[in-house]
């Protein structure tokens, strides 16, 4: 059967054709889309969110170890947490077939770093395949995990956001047996890395790889398109099609496994065309190996950016040199840009609000409060990776001594803590000091589009489970009087805060604000407010919560001088269509000019 | 003859689509909808789009493609056949990536971004006279007015899509059946005539 896929539902469904068994991820863009379909698709498949992507790819490992076939999927960031179990999981080898599925974010659509996973391969020396198009993603899956299988091995199949959130026409297939048995099985010099036993199975790794060589040179996925033998263009994945689109005419060498690479193929590819050129997105992966094996290539990265995702136009450019001419512009004038903000009623609004007020340095992590950075709010001081912001807040404590003494918070989201805060929150109650912590509990995972973790209640299937309680969690790991606060209440907030940065120990304040966009936590939303154009000065102190509800208007003539003769510029506007009533502008207004529809005053929300 | 002199190219060539809005404006549901009608009737699809970073008021953009077969899922700049703009200032910010020759739908509609909210930069006054000046085929559809005055502004999409469904031979039944097929029952009779209204706002020429 037909039907049109986007690349993560396509290998999600190749995981259904494969007879997947077990699959497991942590949310992360642009990977997120896989486990949910098969959550949703495929109730044959035990699927679930853990706690972050160790944990998902030990699971996998586990899994795979019983005879299953099993699915680890993650954004390009999160292979870097599961690399640990990853590089001696190579070693390991699987029973089941095990496949990693590793989504890269050229261009940084949504993401804090832009690096190229192919890297990996090459560095825990196993096989990676790369689809092309939603088809292709499919097709890898399934052929991933047979190879898995034949060669004693995980195997990564890298998309990048181009292929995860594209879609395409995909055909179907029912799905298969997997051939090996459920069962527990000991084999504990295979599975049990002490160094005895792990010398032994690196040399079998060594072995391996010349194994997979030999399949890459067979593997019909690498393949040659002869047309015009002048020029032709080795690429792989996105970067092919991007070719193909505007270079229909020349020959190719599309590679569907990135690694190892197939040596006399490409040989064979540089003998049949003239002038061979290396297009790929990201690094010089393909070009450096390739160079390696003493074969010179016309261009690569020398005509192709490093930064950045490629696209059909750059290609044009990089290929034809001084004879590209771009289009014509239509228009040239500068546009206001519009960057993602907090949407209306979001609680990390409060908080942000609050910790500007406070000139603190906050350090951040990562989730939809990083976007805090951007003007107005101007709040988010630093931002590295998941967890990030507690130790970074602990170590600039230590470092600033009494210096930086009631300066130091960390905030941080109820998931991205879970992922990898616990651990920096105990090295907090363990080493003390006097940081702040603020765990951002909007009972969801946010930026990437409400999912359940451990502190929500629910699975990915929407079955009740345990629920975490950040109070008795930080109470456990040395913490010992968390604070909750409700942070539409900006009175409250403020007071809880700045008494837990006068003090001279570790601190955890919880922020106790479900994501406005989840609508199972809320009783109901409130109405609108409205601005009183007779009162308002124009003074931006709403405006600058940075609330996409609210604006700022010019006025002239007679709308110049408020009801009582004060002289402004301008006046608030409130978008009544896109305020849910979180009351935080009818908090900071000094001037009574917002009006509140209800009839006592509240903070926030009824929430469940 | 429809406005679009292409009955024949379509069959030859890729035939690009861009669609450009604010993110919370179904700029994604709509060209889903679009690959499936054009999948029905019989093309090699493709489409992408970003999700992520902006669950609301970013910037969403979606290339949709068609034709006997499609490589690349991205439009290359300057080859956009047709650009249907859900927002004004989004449809002024991709009009370079449209062809010479290419076509404006633009829902006349305004969603005023950060700069322009803080009172730091203008939104760009006269924007359908902008286009105006440098292109033929420009029309400007009421898309958000209608769906308020059909009672609901999610329809919005619905009647972009009936606009631009004007332009290309293929079936108006397939069109309204594919939508349907999206939506829940109770607002079926809402959006068949969302879809109408929006083939109503593009001359027959």
């Amino acid at each position: 059967m037909k039907k049109i896929m986007s690349g993560n539902e396509a290998m999600a469904r190749g995981a259904f054709e494969a007879g997947v068994k077990v699959a497991a991820a942590y949310p992360g863009t642009p990977s997120t889309e896989i486990l949910e379909t098969i959550a949703r698709e495929y109730g044959e498949i035990y699927a679930e969110w853990s706690p972050n992507e160790k944990v998902a790819l030990e699971v996998a490992a586990g899994a795979s170890l019983a005879g299953a076939r099993a699915m680890a999927s993650m954004k390009h960031v999160g292979v870097n947490v599961a690399a640990d179990p990853f590089m001696t999981l190579s070693y390991v080898g699987v029973n089941g077939g095990l496949v990693l599925v590793t989504c890269d974010d050229p261009e940084l659509y949504s993401s804090q770093n832009e690096q190229d996973n192919r890297h990996y391969a090459r560095f825990a020396k196993v096989p990676m395949f790369e689809p092309s198009d939603s088809q292709e993603a499919k097709d890898v899956i399934k052929l991933g995990f047979e190879v898995s299988e034949k060669f004693d091995t995980p195997v990564m199949v890298r998309s990048v956001t181009r292929i995860s959130h594209a879609k395409g026409i995909v055909e179907t297939q029912d799905p298969v047996v997997p051939p090996v048995p459920i069962e527990i099985k000991k084999d504990t010099a295979k599975y049990t890395m002490l160094p005895s036993f792990a010398r032994i199975r690196h040399a079998f790794i060594e072995e391996r790889f010349l194994r997979l060589k030999e399949f890459a040179e067979q593997f019909p996925g690498n393949r040659m398109e002869i047309n015009d033998p002048t020029i032709g263009i080795i690429s792989a994945g996105i970067s092919y099609q991007y070719a193909k689109e505007v270079f229909p005419n020349y020959s190719y060498l599309k590679l569907g496994m990135v690694w190892p690479l197939p040596k006399n193929l490409i040989g064979e590819f540089f003998k049949r065309v003239k002038k061979v050129y290396v297009v790929e997105e990201l690094d010089p992966f393909l070009e450096e190996n390739i160079l390696a094996m003493g074969f010179k290539p016309r261009g690569g990265k020398n005509l192709f950016p490093i930064c950045g995702e490629l696209n059909p136009l750059l290609i044009e450019k990089g290929m034809l040199g001084k004879k590209f001419r771009p289009p014509k512009p239509f228009f040239k004038e500068p546009l206001p840009p519009r960057p993602p903000n907090l949407c209306p009623g979001c609680p990390h609004r409060g908080i942000m609000h609050v910790l500007r007020k406070l000139k603190v340095f906050t350090a951040g992590d990562i989730g939809c409060y990083t976007l805090g950075a951007y003007p107005p709010l101007n709040v988010i001081n630093s931002n590295i990776c998941m967890g990030s912001s507690i130790g970074s807040a602990h170590g600039m404590a230590k470092a600033l001594g009494d210096k930086g003494n009631g300066k130091i918070v960390s905030v941080i989201g109820d998931s991205t803590f879970l992922h990898g805060g616990v651990h920096p929150l105990m090295n907090v109650g363990y080493n003390r000091s006097y940081t702040t912590t603020i765990i951002l509990d909007n009972r969801t995972t946010g930026m990437t589009g409400q999912q359940e973790h451990p502190a929500t209640g629910y699975t990915i299937r929407g079955e009740k489970t345990h629920r975490i309680d950040f109070v008795e969690l930080g109470r456990v790991l040395g913490i010992e009087n968390p604070r909750r606060v409700n942070p539409w209440n900006l009175e409250e907030t403020e007071r809880v805060i700045g008494e837990e940065l006068e003090k001279d120990e570790p601190s955890l304040v919880i922020s106790e604000g479900p994501c406005t966009l989840l609508r199972r936590a809320f009783k109901k939303y409130n109405k609108p407010l409205q601005v009183d154009s007779t009162i308002c000065i124009g003074c931006k102190t709403c405006v600058n919560l940075g609330c996409p509800a609210i604006s700022y208007q010019s006025v002239e003539g007679e709308m110049t001088m408020t009801a009582d003769g004060k002289k402004r510029k301008g006046i608030s506007h409130i978008e009544a269509s896109l305020c849910p009533g979180c009351h935080l502008c009818y908090q900071v207004c000094k001037f009574g000019a917002i009006k509140s529809q209800e009839e006592k005053p509240i903070f926030g929300f009824e929430t469940m | 003859v429809s406005i679009f002199e292409q009955g024949e190219r379509m069959e030859q060539t890729t035939t690009n689509i861009l669609v450009a809005g604010v993110g919370g404006q179904g700029v994604i549901i709509a060209s889903d909808i679009m690959s499936e009608v054009f999948m029905e009737a019989g093309y090699d699809v493709k489409k992408s789009e970003v999700h992520g970073m902006a669950m609301r008021g970013g910037i969403v953009t979606s290339h949709f493609r068609f034709g006997k077969k499609v490589y690349s899922p991205l439009i290359k700049q300057g080859e956009v056949d047709v650009l249907l703009a859900f927002e004004k200032l989004e449809g002024l910010r991709w009009f370079n990536h449209l062809r010479p020759n290419g076509k404006i739908i633009m829902n006349d509609h305004q969603i005023r971004p950060p700069a322009v909210n803080l009172g730091e930069m203008e939104y760009p006054r006269a924007i359908p006279d902008i286009i105006r000046s440098k292109i033929r085929n420009f029309y400007l559809v009421k898309g958000t007015e209608i769906a308020l005055q059909l009672g609901d502004e999610r329809a919005a999409n619905v009647v972009l899509l009936g606009a631009i469904s004007k332009c290309f031979e293929v079936n108006e039944d397939l069109w309204l059946k594919t939508i349907l097929n999206y939506l829940p029952p109770k607002v079926h009779e809402l959006n068949r005539e969302a879809f109408s209204a929006g083939r109503d706002q593009i001359p027959q020429t």
